[in-house]
């Protein structure tokens, strides 16, 4: 066969596929959370910029974060990057094998190397280090912007 | 869609991967310290001097410049396939990815510039 590619046959989609089925249409909101990633990247550069124009500036960028709409888009924003957090470290043991070193599990115990198939990390524990992760991380900025300015 | 050969293709994955964890890991806190609890008074903001000194310091601001550029080349990727699947437009894959990428390298820029001013 020396068919080119633009003569193969190709099955129509239809132009919203997604809206067709709850999994493809929570596929696409996955998908559309990456907007909401780059708002929360646009509203910490206009936090930033404030702070470094200074204290009047600051409070003016206060003022205008507590307007009823802002908090709004902040408060779906805020869903939505949860929802890519969740749903980025379930997925991550699908993207990401973690084997343990063959040295290693020589030494380990019997009970445990029966647990790890191929030496492979099972996949709940390499979620629970993301959610620990997301913890850590969260508990350090929230603790610093809270301790900075007390 | 096109199938040249890109050897830009996997790197651009790679910074989707990178920016892809540091957005979860970072910005739900940024946001909802910023944007939901302090604008509704739960608690009160951080002043100005020491939110200053805090982001002033070299280590922030290597942080969340790393943070910007990957979250920004994150949402690049996905908001790419995102439009070329969504709306079956994956003719326009060149146009899409230069303003996605485009965009993106602007932000990381305006990122840079701000930071430096602090």
């Amino acid at each position: 066969m020396t068919a080119s590619r633009s003569r193969a046959y190709r099955q129509a989609v239809p132009r919203l596929w997604w809206l067709r089925r709850r999994s493809y249409l929570l596929f696409m909101l996955r998908e559309l959370s990456c907007v909401f990633v780059a708002w929360a990247v646009l509203f910490l550069l206009l936090l930033l910029t404030a702070v470094g124009n200074g204290r009047v500036d600051y409070q003016r960028f206060l003022d205008w974060a507590a307007k009823p709409w802002v908090i709004a888009v902040n408060a779906l924003a805020l869903a939505f990057l949860v929802f890519h957090s969740v749903t980025w470290f379930n997925l991550a043991p699908k993207a990401m094998v973690v084997r343990v070193p063959k040295q290693m599990l020589a030494l380990a115990p019997k009970a445990i190397v029966r647990r790890l198939p191929e030496g492979r990390v099972p996949g709940w524990l390499i979620v629970a280090q993301n959610y620990i992760a997301w913890v850590f991380v969260s508990a350090i900025v929230a603790g610093l912007v809270m301790w900075s300015g007390s | 869609m096109r199938r040249r050969a890109r050897p830009i293709e996997p790197f651009l994955w790679l910074l989707f991967s990178a920016g892809g964890v540091l957005a979860a890991l970072f910005l739900p806190v940024v946001v909802l310290l910023f944007g939901v609890v302090y604008p509704l008074g739960v608690i009160g903001p951080p002043t100005d001097p020491g939110l200053h000194a805090l982001t002033a310091h070299a280590l922030t601001r290597v942080v969340i410049f790393g943070v910007c550029v990957l979250s920004l080349f994150h949402w690049a990727h996905r908001f790419r396939f995102t439009v070329l699947h969504g709306l079956q437009i994956g003719r326009l894959d060149r146009v899409v990815s230069v303003f996605c990428y485009g965009a993106a390298l602007a932000g990381s820029l305006a990122a840079l510039v701000v930071l430096m001013r602090i």
